[in-house]
């Protein structure tokens, strides 16, 4: 879990363009100055990254109950579709 | 400078593969919109389009021609043929000298890309068809036009995504305005149901999992359509001298550019481009019975254009009939401004106004009257059609209803 979190910030941190160091669970992505464009890089990075699907859907503010406010809230998701993907193959 | 009438319209859509198959689908509030199944759905989580269902290409050309046919193309041109065969204009008899063909599209030959490059980089393919450029070009359904009609005055294609078409046909209208041509071929198609523009099509996160719900509560984005419409314009003294059924008469034409974001639209720039375009044509807001929208589902247009309806029209935006008929023939992109011109002219003749279908509940932040789910019997003088693009493209054309 602690490995999702720091690859989760790290890919965050990397659209956004700032140190990983500076985000943590409590920052808003809104702060983080991510455009839209930048919202729809970050799901992509994160499906890559992960091999997962986001169903995130633009023109919703609660796509199947994910809300991306905080990178916990990122950390989240992620860690949820990583192991209902694990829990899925097996 | 000319009056520019109507004289013949053409249409290959979901809702109908001629204008009459099409007019009685709408009407109805029927929308298009359904599983797709002109290609294998598997892997793709967007499972819904407006496809031209039942569309048999061997019913319309020969094998050998065929061959040269993207499905954009083919499209084009049965919608084309009917345009043409309505109007009774014969190009091969000297008018075609002084006739032009502007044809809108976003992405042309989409298939055979498509398919060609599934042959170079995912089998290996050796050689590719000797035909495969000429068919992907994007200007192909415009030149097969010119071919089969006989048409040798200026021909191009105008490509500024989901404004293509009005932009083409903004284009026409004032080449025959302005005496550069006496009449013109206009409109746009588009034919983009392949598995790879689909994915594509995917990630930008727009793609309703349901429907197109147009300014609605709880509508989730957009949904493809594909198809083409096809208008044949002329100046008015030509067809009142030949005594041509005169179908609409497209009164104004508006252009401007967002210099935005390349995906979010700009209230200013839709304003801009409906009061330009109110402004050629020489009225005033008041003077517009209806709207057909660009209304493509998403929230971020039907808001943005909502809020530019209400910049341009004021108090006027209230007594305005608003409706997106993308609920209807979904989104077709390059060919969009033409199957809603086709909509338009074809709603002006009937005496009714098509409806936004699929529409649930009234969104606080789309407060028009976007006649909602039924046609309604009203006599439209005047209407706007409006397309904003992708890349900040906005264009809207006025069209005011044939004697």
């Amino acid at each position: 879990m602690a490995d999702i979190a720091s690859e989760v910030i790290e890919v965050i941190a990397k659209q956004a363009k700032v140190e990983p160091a500076t985000v943590t669970r409590d920052t808003e992505l809104a702060d983080l100055n991510l455009e839209s464009l930048d919202s729809i890089e970050l799901v992509f990075a994160l499906e890559e990254k992960f091999n997962i699907e986001i169903p995130f859907n633009a023109n919703e503010s609660n796509s199947a109950g994910i809300t991306f406010t905080t990178a916990g809230n990122v950390i989240d998701a992620v860690a949820k579709l990583v192991d209902e993907q694990k829990s899925g193959k097996a | 400078m000319n009056r520019v009438v109507v004289t013949g319209l053409g249409v290959c859509a979901a809702p109908g593969k001629s204008a009459a198959e099409f007019a009685a689908s709408i009407k109805s509030g029927r929308s298009a919109i359904g599983p797709i199944t002109i290609i294998p759905s598997e892997g793709l989580i967007t499972k819904i389009g407006a496809q031209v269902l039942d569309f048999d290409p061997a019913a319309h050309f020969a094998e050998n021609k065929l061959a040269l046919y993207d499905r954009c193309t083919q499209f084009a041109l049965v919608a084309a043929r009917e345009a043409i065969a309505q109007s009774g204009l014969q190009f091969r008899d000297g008018l075609g000298a002084r006739t032009a063909a502007i044809i809108g599209s976003g992405v042309g030959g989409q298939s055979t890309l498509d398919d060609n490059y599934l042959r170079v980089y995912g089998q290996g393919a050796k050689r590719l068809h000797p035909f495969t450029i000429p068919k992907l070009m994007i200007n192909a359904p415009c030149s097969h036009i010119t071919m089969e009609h006989g048409i040798t005055g200026p021909s191009f294609v105008v490509a500024s995504a989901c404004s293509s078409a009005n932009h083409a046909i903004g284009v026409a209208f004032q080449m025959v305005r302005a005496g550069m041509a006496e009449a013109a071929v206009t409109g746009g198609t588009e034919a983009v149901f392949t598995f790879g523009t689909i994915k594509g099509w995917e990630a930008l996160r727009v793609m309703a999992p349901d429907t197109c719900r147009p300014f609605s509560a709880g509508r989730k984005g957009m949904v493809l359509g594909e198809g083409a419409a096809v208008l044949v314009l002329e100046t008015r003294e030509r067809a009142l001298a030949r005594g041509a059924a005169i179908l609409a008469e497209i009164i104004g034409f508006g252009a401007t550019s967002d210099a935005g974001d390349i995906v979010l639209p700009a209230a200013e720039g839709a304003a801009g481009a409906m009061s330009a375009c109110l402004k050629d044509a020489g009225i005033a807001p008041d003077s517009v019975d209806y709207i057909n929208a660009h209304g493509t589902g998403t929230t971020a247009n039907d808001v943005t254009e909502t809020k530019a309806i209400h910049m341009v029209f004021g108090e006027r935006a209230k007594s305005l009939a608003i409706s997106s008929t993308k609920s209807l023939h979904g989104h077709t992109l390059g060919a969009a401004g033409a199957i809603e011109a086709a909509a338009t002219i074809i709603a002006m003749r009937g005496g009714f106004i098509p409806p936004t279908a699929n529409f649930l509940a009234p969104d606080p932040q789309c407060d028009l009257d976007y006649v909602p789910n039924e046609a309604r019997s009203r006599q439209i003088g005047v209407a706007l059609s409006n397309s904003f693009a992708f890349g900040g493209h906005n264009a809207s054309i006025a069209i005011r209803r044939g004697e």
